[in-house]
């Protein structure tokens, strides 16, 4: 029986298949209303050593509506920080003041960091480039959502593939499950070879294309869109046109099939149009909004007041 | 000169055989045997094994666990180990990877943890046929070289 209480979540690698079911079963009853009040009487603290207020918004949120009580440091540099109190320090100190520890860090590592000095556990919201793992937990929730299922997918990521964490730890989790995945992206924002090495150890179906035509008889399932950022490109030219390859409309949707849905971590640019908002395909804000029963369940988790 | 495997033998203590000239001080670094005891390096025998030659390592009076011999094979694979007892040979030794790298390795992404807020540095085997290791903390990957290892 697999038991979060205590636990830290830091990465998603440090997630089993039944870690991964459980976090979205667990979320499945908190948006169905059947579990709820599970964070009365307890103290979230929430540590931004860089803005992110969705992010800060969504944890905040999901305490007040499980009935916890929470508070925040949202810029931790300004304060303690500059009066030379080490990292280390203010996490320990921090700590001591909540039942847990929601932090997010521009440095890769911070939160596995925190999470060995904390005496409460932490719940990683963003360190750097490296792990999301809330955001991966509400992708496998909404996933799972749409089909009712985690398996037997075939899933296109698209956009900036190579800086992408997100699109790195869907992988990796979509990896424990069976799906097979279609990379679409320019050649110079191709997945990473480490990540396609760890997928080829597990033996994962996967192909790269460089163009959209070339998903068309993929038969995708889902495409996960994410935004290719302009300072990639030295050329703000180059960087028109792979934005404007790049780009999904309900053209794009009639080419992939009428059955796709289409998803995105927020916020967007123009990567998708906004005729897609109100067709079926898009599942983006109800990707967005699960976010807080995902962040409602993980916290209730690891407080133990759910399990 | 080309001159064959001849350093003098000793009585008691550690022989490390088969490291590629010209890595023996960096073999040294890595057991942290910079200030201690008595040694003898001989650089530059004939090899058939590595082009460049070979390096030995001769420790006095001590007898290093495995886990110390074992932290060699992140710069040196083929190392051999001859542990001597009263001047014969008695343990010939085969190394391995070590499963998890404490301190001795910095991690190359210059925005981890271990490089900015002081994390201790800590690294994960992840593929032994390539010597890849993880960062316990950014948790990026990456084949190690020489280079890696930290200096005092
Ligand atoms: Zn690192």
């Amino acid at each position: 029986m697999v038991s979060f209480n205590g636990r830290s979540i830091v990465s998603i690698r440090d997630m089993s298949h039944d870690d991964l079911i459980k976090v979205v079963e667990t979320t499945k009853r908190v948006k169905h209303g059947e579990l709820s009040g599970f964070l009365k009487g307890k103290t979230v603290a929430t540590l931004f050593f860089e803005p992110s207020t969705r992010t800060r918004l969504s944890f905040e949120s999901a305490v007040f509506k499980s009935g916890g009580s929470v508070f925040g440091i949202a810029n931790p540099k300004a304060s303690s920080q500059s009066k030379g109190e080490s990292f280390a320090d203010s996490i320990r100190t921090v700590s001591g003041y909540c039942d847990v520890l929601v932090i997010r860090h521009p440095v890769e590592g911070a939160a596995r960091m925190a999470s060995e000095l904390s005496s409460t556990p932490v719940i990683n919201a963003g360190d750097g480039a490296n792990q999301h793992p809330t955001q991966t937990f509400l992708d496998l929730f909404t996933i799972n959502e749409s089909f009712g299922r985690l398996e037997n997918l075939k899933i296109g990521m698209m956009g900036d593939l190579k800086y992408g964490r997100t699109v790195h730890s869907l992988a990796h989790a979509l990896a424990l499950f069976g799906n097979e995945l279609t990379f679409i992206s320019p050649p110079s924002l191709q997945m990473p070879e480490n990540i396609l090495k760890e997928l080829d150890d597990r033996n994962v179906k996967y192909k790269s294309v460089a163009d959209l035509e070339d998903a068309e008889n993929c038969d995708l399932d889902i495409l996960y869109v994410t935004r290719i950022q302009k300072e990639r490109f030295g050329d703000p030219q180059e960087y028109e046109k792979v934005a404007g390859i790049y780009r999904i409309t309900q053209e794009t949707i009639r080419l992939l099939g009428e059955g796709i849905r289409v998803m995105h971590p927020l916020p967007r640019v123009d990567e998708i149009a906004e005729e897609i908002d109100s067709m079926p395909n898009a599942i983006y804000f109800t990707q967005a909004h699960n976010g807080i029963p995902t962040r409602q369940a993980l916290l209730g988790l690891v407080t133990g007041g759910l399990d | 000169m080309a001159r064959t495997y001849k350093v003098y033998s000793i009585e008691d203590g550690t022989v490390i055989d088969h490291i590629p000239t010209p890595l023996a001080l960096k073999v040294i670094r890595i057991l942290g045997l910079e200030n201690e005891g008595i040694m003898t390096i001989g650089i530059g025998f004939n090899s058939e094994k590595h082009p460049r030659g070979k390096d030995i390592l001769k420790i006095e009076n001590r007898e290093l666990s495995h886990e110390e011999t074992n932290k060699i094979a992140l710069i040196a694979p083929d190392a051999t180990i001859n542990i001597i007892k009263n001047g014969k040979v008695a343990e010939k030794r085969q190394i391995t990877l070590p499963s998890e790298v404490r301190d001795i390795l910095s991690c190359p992404n210059p925005n981890c943890a271990t490089n900015k807020l002081g994390a201790r540095k800590h690294f994960v085997l992840e593929n032994k046929g390539t010597v890849t290791y993880r960062c316990r903390y950014c948790e990026r990957a990456t084949v190690v070289n020489a280079d890696m290892l930290t200096k005092k």
